[in-house]
């Protein structure tokens, strides 16, 4: 997996660039397998996911301190340029936004045990569907970062407000329904952080997206070319 | 022929063509008896700025240096062609006296080479023989202010008569551009200043040319390619005899757009 289709010279700096964007990819994995349990366990009321969702994100978190070894290791000792320069300073940036998601799909999971105390709730087909979407922003925009291929990366980037639509109609059905009923605000209270951490989960999505973009063209994603938030 | 010498310059936005240009260069190419060693290159170098060249050995890159002030002129069989101005005068131009082109394109190499004379000497030298000072102080006043802008006065001002060859390389290397720059030059050619010297004395140097475009137009060719990240402004790839590429130096190494420029500063097979 590399920018150039040439191997470098001295081979060991590109078996450590190669091994940069494995650590990356793999994390990458991880992270997707997090998002997906954590939703899963608010839809489906099962918290018994969340002892393994807390071990992956000790995983998580390791590999983002691992990676960041990794850049400043390349960055003293190898001084990349050019492509090589661009994909360590995405690599930095983007192991950065995942551990982000991490953190998010652990909140996630973590408030699934909470509102198993609670009756289940209409709206939560409405979190499933925006847990899909997301869930597709994270495949794709990690699709793009293991082909090097900036035109799924643009699609994410401007899919944020498919997003950020269904995070809107949730928040205020949901605020609607415990305006209506009192007794909803607690559970809908957890509702209301599992929405706004899956909102973010979208922005890093899209943060991933644009690091991609730089890494492969050298341009920042023009922020005209997307939908207004 | 390598494609190499079929394929046209990139050139990135407003590096040909500009404003404040102090060498033109059109189609210039250089051939060795038989052997072609430049093809066509055209380049327009700034004033007041430094201008790196890069490429692997070979490239041409020397070559084409020393077309700035006809040094291949001392090569036998050594034929150059296309047009290279300074200041909009042609070099190659046979009313042009090379030994005056020569004291107006100063020269730094890659070993320093003072002469066997005094540190005094050594800058007063070329001010004598182009008759720049008209008495003594007068030659003092350019010593010293020659040692004082490389950088040099501080550490020899109490033993200039002491010989310029028992400086330490890094010293000597900077005698030898205050001996460039005491004849007022317009251009100061540098050919691997610091691949001699050790990281202080580099520093020095490169912290010197830095201070030293503020008043002149500087062309280096290092093997160093931090060493260009690092000095000059604008880059210029060579590769097999060819300018590849040429653009502002942030540019050539964050986003080269030739794949020749990319596989060498990355350090692959291309």
């Amino acid at each position: 997996m590399a920018l150039s289709k040439h191997a470098h010279i001295v081979t060991a700096y590109g078996e450590e660039l190669d091994k940069l964007a494995d650590e990356l990819a793999r994390m990458g994995g991880l992270v997707e397998m997090q998002l997906v349990a954590a939703v899963d366990a608010v839809v489906r009321r099962d918290a018994s996911v969340v002892p393994d969702v807390r071990k992956r994100e000790a995983q998580v978190n390791a590999m983002q301190v691992d990676i960041e070894r990794r850049v400043i290791r390349l960055f003293a000792l190898r001084q990349p340029l050019a492509t090589d320069l661009r994909m360590t300073i995405s690599a930095l940036r983007i192991a950065s936004d995942l551990e982000r998601v991490g953190d998010l799909a652990k909140n996630i999971a973590y408030r699934s045990k909470d509102l198993n105390t609670f009756a289940p709730l209409a709206v939560l087909d409405r979190v499933e569907r925006l847990g899909e979407i997301v869930a597709k922003q994270l495949h794709e925009v990690l699709d793009a970062l293991s082909s090097f291929d900036v035109e799924p990366a643009i699609r994410v980037w401007r899919n944020d407000d498919e997003v950020d639509e269904h995070y809107n109609s949730l928040i205020r059905e949901m605020l609607l329904s415990m305006a209506d009923n009192p007794a909803l605000v607690g559970p809908g209270a957890h509702i209301l952080f599992v929405a706004k951490n899956l909102e973010r989960v979208g922005d890093h999505a899209t943060n991933v997206a644009e690091a991609i973009h730089y890494m492969v063209t050298a341009e920042a994603l023009d922020p005209s070319d997307q939908p207004p938030r | 022929m390598h494609d190499a010498q079929t394929q046209p310059t990139v050139y990135h936005k407003n590096s040909l063509g500009g404003s404040d240009i102090k060498v033109e260069v059109r189609d210039v190419s250089v051939s060795y008896g038989e052997k072609q060693a430049l093809f066509n290159v055209s380049l327009d170098i700034p004033d007041k700025s430094v201008t790196a060249f890069i490429g692997p050995s070979g490239c041409g890159k020397s070559t084409f240096l020393r077309c700035m002030n006809r040094m291949n002129d001392t090569i036998d069989g050594a034929r150059v062609s296309g047009s290279l101005k300074i200041d909009g005068a042609e070099v190659n131009d046979r009313a042009v006296d090379p030994v005056v082109l020569r004291a107006s394109v100063g020269m730094v190499f890659q070993k320093p080479n003072p002469f066997p004379k005094s540190i005094y000497d050594n800058v007063a030298y070329g001010p004598r023989i182009h008759g720049l000072a008209s008495g003594r102080d007068e030659l003092d006043a350019i010593v010293e202010q020659s040692l004082r802008k490389a950088g040099l006065w501080a550490e020899v001002s109490d033993r200039l008569q002491d010989p310029g060859t028992g400086l330490s390389g890094g010293q000597q290397q900077r005698l030898v551009i205050a001996r460039a720059i005491a004849v007022n030059p317009e251009v100061i050619l540098m050919d691997e200043p610091c691949s001699a010297l050790d990281p202080i004395a580099t520093a020095k140097i490169e912290d010197l040319i830095d201070e030293l475009r503020e008043n002149y137009c500087i062309i280096i060719v290092t093997h160093s390619m931090q060493q260009a990240a690092r000095v000059s402004q604008m880059t210029a790839f060579f590769h097999m005899g060819s300018l590849i590429e040429v653009g502002p130096t942030e540019e050539i190494f964050t986003n080269p757009l030739e794949s020749r420029t990319q596989d060498y500063i990355t350090g692959r097979f291309g």
